[in-house]
């Protein structure tokens, strides 16, 4: 969960959704986000709500944490009830981060045992937990899947040692390989997440990063472009000049060197970041968040949508926790979102999907844009008149793309 | 000499034998302000406590530049032997684009301080408001400034001036605008000198309007010189131009600040408030004569001042257009020079093609505008104006490059000025070289003193308006100083060069350049917009043409990454607002075709090249 909270409006104190949230619901999916705020050490790029144990003077928090998410899953069943939304049962969980796997393991089976009392569980749902390589011992992955959790992804961002100490990340590259063999072991399906582009990282370190993911023979691959967030320790240095900000043409050609190796090794893109080997393998979850369904973020700084209806939590677990333990939601606020606003999400979300956006979807604006875009080599011919998809280049311009379908 | 006067003549009784009409004319910072300041204070109509540097340049702009645009007009009491007298100095400026105010002045006055920095001598403007003095018939009264610096040269300078103007060295007065040095004793000089004013009392008045200003509060302000009967408060007066009628609402005198009182007579200098709200009912130059008793001749009138450059002027938010045309209204009723009318640009919209005296003068009316009425604006790069003949007879004439016509051109007609030039002579080759490179022909060159030359060329304005002060300048140590004035025009062998982005001609970048000037100038614009111009989602090429011939080739890369590729989770709330703010931006593009251009690069194309007037001095 990101950095700096949105400006939205107040959210009502016992987190009550409008009308407006229900109308139809039955179609839409439902997940279940549980954020976990808290990190061994903080990454000097990272801005997401995430706290170290010198951060919170002493780990007490960490010890309650799993007690106080329950009381948000309690909230969030009597206000959905309340609200009048149909009972739907869960159909993927995501526990990220902050780093999940620094509670106990039991905390987290503990939660899921919870949404699945509270809400029922999808037979096939999809648990995913977040992981840092260094984090898992093959004991706590088997444990993890014996307690429901059915996908695992690690923070393996590179596999060269210089790049992951420009990113303070504190693992050995070779404790990857092993930590996907106990979660194959443990019978997880394995995610890995990379990040290109980081400050001295040439295209060849990228491509050792990109094959040593491949070697681990991973379901699901995550790629993303280094983003300088303000606030962070590395936006300071590159502020000061003593790293060189990323390059786009630099991430272009790494976005593309990855997108090939990727292919090659049989991997399907399905989101701009996200490949996948095919057969049902795309992180539903995150499916989830560009299709606009609804989801419950239990955590602090988590966001949450609902029928149009979206709202993120305060960001620091001890005012969280007062909330909660005061009965009172802990939204810190949130947005209705208007008839324009849905439609300018829905092009900005479902472009970024290999499925793309239906030409219905577009207003004359929007459909009038298509045949440039189709010239300039960013929309797929192949797939009008009834759907807009990205071309390889295009995924890489794909925020221009959205801002000439919405005009 | 003397101390403040303790008598003071009341305006409108004040007889002409003890008035004393002076303007201070100098180079632009040889001081005239500083001096006039001393003024204000040694005849005691500014407070000890109300002074501070250059009193009379009052406005925001002018005192942030640290020059005069405006002549200001001040009725001040002196006491001598003989007695008591009114003094009504005018602080002039001294840069070249606003001679006009100077010759102005001068018709209101009798004589002139003619200022020199001591520490610099003679320059080209000394010499231009010289003769613009002599032309009028005045008495000049030369005076070296500034001779508390370490660096002034009084003796010397005073043998350079006295030669100028035909005098004994030893009748330059010698002053310290700064310390006040010599200050009154050239006071009690101008009594001496300066011919009091003559007129006839009993005739049916005649008075000139030499200034004409629009106040928010008070209508306009219109500043006069009486030359011969009596104005009255609440009489009937008539513009003799128009044979138009006002009521003076208030008449009074300028003491640095305005002073109602119960009317002027002979030679008296003042201002008077009818009413009216638009300075062209007031012009300058026009006589004001009694409704009742009117005069039947009217004094000689001043030449309007001609435009010398041309630039287009755009609001950046097209929706401030009507905006923009109210504020040049309204900044007209207090410039004569500014002219202007609509125009329209396919990559800029809906604009005004404007006319100024001189590059400073761009510079300031643009300033005003987006200062006093809140504007953001684009100029384009500045043109001067083009005679066209067509072979098929048609003739246009040409202030907007993007107008110059495409078919068979006969002849092409450019503006000259004769300019004059003064400097060391040891700086006499590289002069010849800079004006030789600028299509220069000399016409003559007097030596002032031994080591002092005054050059005089034929160049053409297209060829100084821009960067030649600044190259003058630099290849002369900063000693040489240049003054022009407009001399016709001549045949020049001149082409239009376009810039297309994407094939499509941009026409606020277009230009009227000489031949040889040409290429020069395509391979420079395409080079700067290549910098300016974002990548966009396709390669933009970039053209400097003549006509059909491409002369210069520049390529903007297609951008190639412009997609947020990070988790955000579910915060989709913030990836919305990003592209909320990316439309913004959008909004603030200007389209040429399919390609978006930022404000910025459009501001920063058209005016680094404008030549920067180094904060306005000339
Ligand atoms: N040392 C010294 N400096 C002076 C004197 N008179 C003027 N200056 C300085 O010279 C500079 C120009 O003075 P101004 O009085 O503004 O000159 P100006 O002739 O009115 O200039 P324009 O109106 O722009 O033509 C200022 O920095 C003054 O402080 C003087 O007698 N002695
Ligand atoms: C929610 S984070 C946390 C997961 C876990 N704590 C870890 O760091 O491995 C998920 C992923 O976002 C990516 N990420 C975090 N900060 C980023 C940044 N500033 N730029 C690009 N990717 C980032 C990393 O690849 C990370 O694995
Ligand atoms: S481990 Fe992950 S969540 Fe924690 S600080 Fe590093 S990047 Fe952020
Ligand atoms: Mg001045």
């Amino acid at each position: 969960m990101a950095s700096a909270l949105p400006d939205g409006d107040p959210a009502p104190p016992d987190g009550a959704l409008p009308p407006s949230a229900v109308g139809g619901a039955a179609d839409r999916r439902f997940g279940v986000y549980v954020h976990v705020p808290f990190c061994r050490v903080r990454c000097g790029y990272c801005d997401f709500t995430t706290y170290t144990a010198a951060d919170l003077g002493g780990l007490a928090d960490q010890d309650r944490y799993a007690d106080t998410a329950t009381r948000e899953l309690d909230l969030a069943a009597t206000v959905l009830a309340r609200a009048g939304l149909p009972s739907r049962a869960v159909s993927t969980v995501f526990f990220g981060g902050g780093t999940p796997t620094l509670l106990p393991v039991t905390d987290l089976t503990r939660l899921l045992r919870t949404v699945r009392s509270m809400f029922g569980m999808d037979p096939e749902a999809e648990v995913t937990t977040e992981a840092n390589p260094d984090s898992v011992t093959s004991a706590s992955l088997a444990a993890l899947a014996e307690g429901g959790i059915t996908r695992v992804s690690f923070g393996m961002q590179s596999a060269v040692p210089h790049v992951l100490a420009s990113l303070d990340r504190t693992h050995d590259p070779a404790r990857v390989p092993t930590a996907v063999a106990w979660a194959r072991d443990a019978g997880l399906e394995v995610s890995l997440d990379l990040i290109y582009g980081t400050p001295g990282e040439s295209l060849a370190d990228w491509r050792t990063s990109v094959t040593a993911a491949l070697a681990c023979e991973p379901d699901h691959v995550s790629a993303y472009a280094l983003v300088v967030e303000d606030g962070t320790r590395l936006a300071a240095r590159v502020r000061r000049g003593e790293l060189p900000a990323p390059d786009d043409d630099d991430l272009a050609d790494k976005y593309e060197l990855a997108d090939a190796l990727l292919a090659d090794a049989g991997f399907e893109w399905y989101e701009v970041s996200n490949w996948a080997v095919p057969g049902g393998h795309a992180c539903r979850h995150n499916l989830g968040y560009w299709r606009g369904d609804d989801w419950w973020g239990i955590g602090p700084g988590a966001h949450s949508h609902v029928g149009g209806v979206r709202w993120w939590n305060v960001r620091h677990p001890r005012s969280y926790a007062e909330r909660l333990a005061a009965g009172a939601s802990p939204a810190a606020g949130r947005e209705v979102l208007g008839d324009a606003e849905r439609r300018a999400e829905q092009v900005l979300l479902a472009v970024r999907l290999s499925d793309g956006l239906l030409v219905d979807e577009l207003d004359d604006v929007g459909r009038a844009a298509v045949p440039s875009l189709v010239e300039d080599g960013l929309v797929d011919a192949s797939a009008l008149p009834r759907r807009v998809a990205l071309t390889r280049r295009g995924r890489l311009l794909a925020d221009a793309v959205v801002r000439a379908l919405l005009g | 000499m003397s101390p403040m006067a303790s008598t003071a003549h009341t305006p409108s009784a004040t007889p002409p034998e003890a008035i004393r009409n002076f303007s201070i004319i100098a180079h632009i910072d040889h001081g005239k302000s500083t001096l006039a300041d001393r003024m204000l204070q040694i005849t005691g109509v500014v407070d000890p406590r109300q002074m501070r540097d250059q009193y009379l340049d009052r406005m925001d702009i002018e005192r942030e530049r640290g020059i005069t645009i405006k002549s200001q007009a001040v009725r001040m009491p002196w006491e001598t032997a003989e007695g008591t007298f009114t003094l009504n100095m005018i602080d002039t400026p001294g840069h070249v684009d606003f001679t006009y105010e100077v010759s102005r002045s001068l018709a209101a006055c009798e004589g002139a301080v003619l200022l020199v920095d001591a520490a610099q001598g003679i320059e080209a403007q000394t010499l231009a408001n010289l003769y613009l003095a002599m032309e009028n018939d005045l008495t000049i009264i030369p005076v070296l400034n500034k001779i508390d610096l370490p660096a002034a040269q009084p003796e010397k300078y005073a043998e350079e001036l006295a030669g100028l103007i035909g005098c004994d060295p030893r009748d330059c007065l010698k002053v310290s605008g700064k310390t006040g040095e010599g200050v009154e004793p050239l006071l009690d000089e101008i009594v001496r000198q300066v011919p009091h004013p003559v007129g006839d009392p009993d005739a049916p008045a005649r008075a000139m309007i030499f200034d004409s200003v629009y106040d928010t509060y008070r209508g306009v302000v219109t500043y006069v010189r009486v030359i011969d009967g009596h104005l009255s408060p609440r009489e009937r007066i008539v513009m003799m131009s128009t044979r138009a009628t006002h009521d003076l609402l208030e008449i009074g005198v300028i003491s640095p600040e305005p002073v109602a009182g119960s009317g002027l007579g002979v030679g008296e200098v003042g201002y008077l408030i009818t009413g009216v709200k638009d300075v062209r009912q007031s012009k300058v130059g026009d006589t004001v004569t009694n409704a009742s008793k009117p005069a039947t001749d009217a004094l000689g009138g001043y030449r309007d001042p001609k435009p010398m450059v041309f630039s287009g002027l755009y609001p950046i938010d097209g929706s401030d257009y009507p905006a923009l045309r109210e504020a040049l209204d309204k900044l007209k009723l207090n410039d004569a020079a500014l002219v202007y009318e609509p125009e329209t640009s396919a990559a800029l919209g809906f604009g005004f093609r404007c006319g100024f005296l001189g590059l400073l003068h761009l510079e300031i009316v643009r300033e005003r505008l987006e200062r006093e009425a809140g504007l953001d604006l684009i100029s384009t790069a500045p043109n001067v104006v083009y005679e066209v003949a067509m072979e098929d007879g048609k003739k246009l004439t040409v202030t907007n490059p993007s107008e110059y016509p495409g078919g068979k051109v006969a002849e092409v007609r450019e503006p000259v000025v004769r300019a004059t030039v003064l400097a060391p002579s040891e700086f006499i080759g590289t002069i010849m070289e800079l004006c030789q490179q600028r299509r220069g022909s000399l016409r003559g060159m007097d030596y002032l003193s031994e080591d002092r030359v005054e050059m005089r060329y034929t160049l053409p304005l297209a060829e100084i308006v821009f960067d030649f002060f600044d190259q003058l300048k630099s290849r002369t140590r900063g000693y040489a100083s240049l003054d022009y004035e407009a001399d016709g025009d001549q045949v020049a062998d001149l082409v239009k060069v376009d810039i297309l982005l994407q094939g499509e001609t941009v026409d606020a970048f277009s230009a009227i350049v000489h031949k040889d000037k040409a290429y020069g100038y395509g391979v420079m614009m395409a080079g700067k917009l290549r910098k300016l111009i974002p990548r966009q989602q396709f390669e933009v090429p970039i053209q400097a043409a003549v006509g059909a011939r491409v002369i210069a080739r520049e390529n903007v890369r297609a951008m190639r990454k412009d997609v947020l590729a990070k988790c955000y989770g579910g915060d989709i709330t913030r990836k919305r607002k990003l592209l909320e703010k990316q439309k913004e931006g959008k909004k603030r593009m200007k389209m040429v075709g399919r390609v978006e251009v930022p404000q910025e690069a459009f501001i920063a194309a058209l005016s680094s090249d404008a030549g920067s007037t180094d904060k306005g001095k000339k």
